[in-house]
């Protein structure tokens, strides 16, 4: 058992801070990013990289936190939606999704964002088309996407 | 109270009041409570759809390092009142709940819980359940109801017995109710009719699909105390369920509402509380984590249960409907309590009939035990209804719209339960329908059609409560158990905000838990901003009567004499002499009767049932048999909007769960009664992509009770969609669609079987 399997260190950043915290190898970086630093904002909903709930960005990248090891982000910047707002001041994708109504239960909401935020950062004027593919990772069950779109083209119309 | 055009809150799209919590990752939800020396628990479920369980060694796994506890269904004691039922529109029976729990003689279905294993980790945990022994002597399974409605079929439950208002019968069997209902003359409605149409139809097992799994935290106090955190739909329902199956005072059984993510109808009756609480008391009262994984989600929680369906309408040649007959076999799982009832209230709810007959049966299977689903029992019958609905239009050559105007029922028409409707407003929407672009557009191209359905849900009354706090300096709190699905702080906040006439800003609303706030049922059933607008005007005119005799003590005149408008008391027959709410808030507190503290409660109100419509244009591509969506509009009568984005979200996510009910999402089972695709990659729910954007257009007839005339908005939409698309199906490819869902496979076939179509 675990016992047996030393555990090794991961060195990162998270949300801008340096982090440097012992592992299990096999914990995945959405286990690590909850249960070792209680970062809960990022969600566990199919543990198999359907739902979208944990997205999260590494290095510019929308991933899905429980399809990474957590020592694969050795090295690397790992930003959460605990870690989007500046200060006070939230992004511009967490003010547009409270604008339009784009969350009911919440639950899908900060890996929507996420992957939002890494789409539009290479992609600043989607199509509606381009935006529903490259959300199309991230599942939602309250909204019927609806209002999400809406609030994410909202911005790109800015 | 505000006439329409006066309110300041009521009507308006105010922004949700969690919405800030919910977009930074600071909401917290069930998986989200960490405790001290928490541990982790690990359920052994079976593999087996239907199995005896000889013996259970558990030796092994206790004896893992850092295992703290082990259960199985030993550790549950015996409920004393084995006749209680509990839930909201979709009852289960305390013995059944107990054996839901964990199995007991028998493993039901395939991912029925067999024991469970708390560790200091989950890791832990999920090793020992591995070496946790169970010797099962597997039996037939019974795969669907019209198998375990056969003689052959194996008995799930030896004790079960037709409950039936007919002969009283003899013999064991898996049908658990038979009812019958209905009105009128059949043999003359038939005669009366120039057409009859007759079909059946099936659908599957599908998913609420809330992407939150089932999650909580257990922890028994010193003294007995049981705190539980959960994300459930119901606290008291919750604190009813355990205390029943546990054995357990309620004042020692508090429940606190985590933030909940989704429930649609599937967080209702307990699953892992009960399971966590043994093993915090086994363990010596440590707190016990419990989450479920997606492929626990899948097997072991209630899904919506799936039907088989036989319809029959006969009409004369002017489009007049002369006799609906439906016969009705609902899947309950593996113990009695399908959603028979709610599907004969929705299944001709929308058509004027006086020759009805209504047959339903409540059958058991080797699947999870069903739990409620978005207007329960009422997407099945809908799809069956709205497709028969579509064929009778067309024989009497009649446009489908036309059809349903014809025929459409009033106030005063009866349901099919035989009571009278009180104010509706299905002919305004209907109305609406007929004048709108979705509707009165061309839709050109080739395979392309355009569908309608129309559906019903009569909404779930119950009790609610909540009580409001005006604080020293005026700001209000307003306390309440009904937990927040998607939105009530926000639509509490409004009314509460619109009946005491002051700042919305100065309104909280908190949800707390079973011992902190007055006794609430669970929020389901369309009932919630329902039922609390005149809990919240009841609560609210409590405490403006409370200020009022603050205000009279100090204006020296008696309380009847003094009047309350826009945060300013006076005295009735001198204007001029008045105080401010906020000075009567602040003497509130050392004064008089001291600190005010008004309470609403609402406990019997007519049903405000409500009506949707969806208007679909489809595009099936004859060589693949996938449909694509091109438009999607849903109409609605919500009475009154009390947030009109939050309205039209409810609606939205409705339809989309009908629209992957209808084209994707069903549980494959092989022919072990195994589930095959317990997992979001196999468990096809739409993405933003499937989808075009959901229109609503909404119609406010006022129901007959409440402040603002408001109707239940949840439920209703799910019904319209299978039956819309089907239609547009047919009117796409001269195809029509009897199983759901209409995935590519089947609407291949069923283009193949059919001379490729029209």
């Amino acid at each position: 058992m675990e016992q047996t399997i030393r555990k090794a260190p991961l060195q990162c950043r998270v949300n801008g801070e340096n982090v440097e915290v012992l592992v299990k190898p096999w914990q995945t970086l959405l286990e690590v990013l909850r249960d070792e630093l209680r970062l809960t904002g990022t969600k566990e909903g199919c543990s198999n990289g359907n739902c979208g709930a944990c997205t999260v960005i590494i290095d510019g990248q929308a991933v899905d936190s429980c399809l990474t090891l957590g020592l694969e982000a050795d090295g690397h910047e790992v930003t959460t939606i605990e870690g989007l707002a500046d200060g006070a001041e939230l992004h511009p994708v967490q003010r547009a999704f409270m604008e339009h109504g784009a969350l009911q239960c919440g639950f899908c909401t900060p890996g929507f964002i996420m992957s939002a935020k890494a789409f539009l950062d290479k992609h600043p004027n989607p199509t509606e088309t381009e935006l529903r593919t490259g959300i199309a990772g991230n599942l939602c069950r309250c909204t019927g996407y609806d209002k999400i779109i809406k609030a994410i083209m909202s911005i790109t119309e800015k | 109270m505000a006439t329409v055009q006066d309110r300041k809150y009521v009507g308006q799209s105010i922004e949700k009041a969690d919405a800030l919590e919910r977009v930074t990752g600071r909401a917290q939800y069930g998986a989200d409570v960490f405790m001290s020396g928490m541990l982790y628990a690990k359920a052994l479920r079976s593999p087996h759809a239907h199995a005896r369980i000889k013996s259970i060694d558990t030796s092994k796994a206790e004896k893992v390092e850092g295992v703290k506890a082990v259960i199985t269904h030993k550790d549950l004691p015996v409920p004393s009142d084995t006749a209680t039922s509990f839930g909201g529109e979709l009852m289960i029976a305390l013995k059944d709940l107990q054996k839901l729990t964990m199995a007991h003689d028998k493993a039901l279905f395939d991912g029925h819980t067999v024991a469970v294993v708390a560790a200091t980790s989950l890791d832990i945990a999920e090793y020992a359940t591995s070496l946790i022994q169970v010797d099962y002597e597997v039996l037939p399974p019974v795969a669907d109801v019209v198998s375990a409605m056969d003689d052959s079929a194996a008995l799930l439950h030896e004790d079960l017995f037709t409950k039936t208002l007919g002969e009283p019968p003899t013999k064991a069997s898996n049908v658990a109710t038979y009812l019958e209902d209905g009105r009128g003359d059949m043999d003359q409605a038939w005669n009366d009719a120039d057409v009859v149409v007759e079909d059946t139809y099936d659908t599957l097992m599908v998913h609420q699909g809330y992407l939150e799994p089932q999650a909580c935290v257990a922890r028994v106090d010193g003294d007995g105390t049981v705190n539980i955190w959960t994300s459930n739909q119901g606290t008291y329902n919750v604190q009813r369920q355990l205390s029943a199956l546990l054995d357990l005072p309620q004042d020692k059984m508090i429940v606190t509402p985590m933030e909940i993510g989704g429930g649609f109808g599937g967080k209702i009756y307990t699953i892992l509380e009960p399971l966590a609480i043994l093993l915090s008391k086994k363990s010596g009262g440590a707190p016990v984590k419990m989450v479920m994984d997606r492929n626990e989600v899948f097997r072991g929680t209630g899904p919506g249960s799936p039907a088989h369906l036989t319809v029959k309408v006969g009409a004369k040649n002017d489009g007049t409907i002369t006799g609906c007959y439906v016969r009705m076999v609902y899947d309950a799982g593996a113990f009695p309590g399908s959603p028979i009832a709610g599907a004969t209230v929705v299944s001709f709810g929308p058509y004027k009939c006086e020759n009805m007959k209504l047959e339903a049966f409540d059958v058991v299977t080797n699947k999870p035990r069903v739990q409620a689903y978005r207007a329960p029992g009422g997407t099945p019958v809908g799809f069956a209804v709205e497709t028969v609905m579509d064929m009778v239009a067309e024989k009497v050559g009649m446009d489908p719209l036309q059809f349903r105007k014809h025929n459409a029922v009033v106030e005063g028409d009866l349901m099919t339960n035989n009571r009278p409707l009180n104010s509706i407003g299905l002919t305004e929407m209907l109305d609406q329908i007929e004048k709108h672009p979705s509707w009165t557009s061309p839709l050109e191209g080739p395979n392309r059609g355009r569908g309608l359905a129309v559906g019903f849900w009569l909404g779930a009354t119950l009790t609610s409560s909540s009580v409001i706090m005006v604080h020293a300096d005026g700001t209000v709190t307003v306390t309440t158990g009904q937990v927040d699905l998607t939105g009530i702080r926000t639509t509490m906040k409004q009314m509460a905000a619109e009946e005491l006439q002051i700042p919305i800003e100065d309104v909280n609303v908190r949800v707390v838990d079973t011992n902190s706030a007055p006794y609430t049922d669970l929020s389901a059933g369309s009932r919630s901003t329902w039922t609390q607008s005149i809990a919240i005007q009841r609560a609210a005119e409590n405490a403006i009567s409370q200020m009022k005799a603050h205000a009279a003590e100090q204006l020296k005149v008696e309380p009847e004499d003094v009047e309350y408008a826009d945060r300013r008391f006076w005295v009735r027959n001198d204007p001029e002499q008045a105080m401010g709410w906020f000075d009567v808030a602040r003497n509130s507190v050392r004064r008089g009767e001291g600190p005010v503290c008004g309470e609403g409660s609402v406990t019997r109100v007519q049903s405000a049932p409500t009506f949707g419509a969806n208007v679909v244009d489809v595009e099936v591509d004859p060589g693949t048999g996938k449909v694509k969506l091109l438009r999607y509009t849903c109409f609605q009568d919500v009475g009154c909007a009390i947030n009109p984005v939050q309205v039209e979200g409810q609606i939205q996510g409705g339809a989309v769960q009908g629209i992957g009910w209808s084209l994707y999402e069903y549980y494959h089972y092989d022919d072990k009664g195994v589930m095959r695709n317990p997992s979001l990659l196999d468990y096809r729910m739409p993405t933003a992509l499937d989808l075009p954007m959901i229109d609503i257009v909404l119609t406010e007839k006022p129901a007959s009770e409440g402040p603002y005339g408001a109707r239940g908005v949840g439920e209703v939409p799910i019904v319209p969609p299978p039956g819309a698309i089907a239609n547009a199906i047919y009117q796409a490819t001269g195809v029509r669609m009897n199983k759901l869902p209409m995935t590519p496979e089947n609407v291949f076939w069923a283009l193949k079987d059919n001379g490729n179509g029209k």
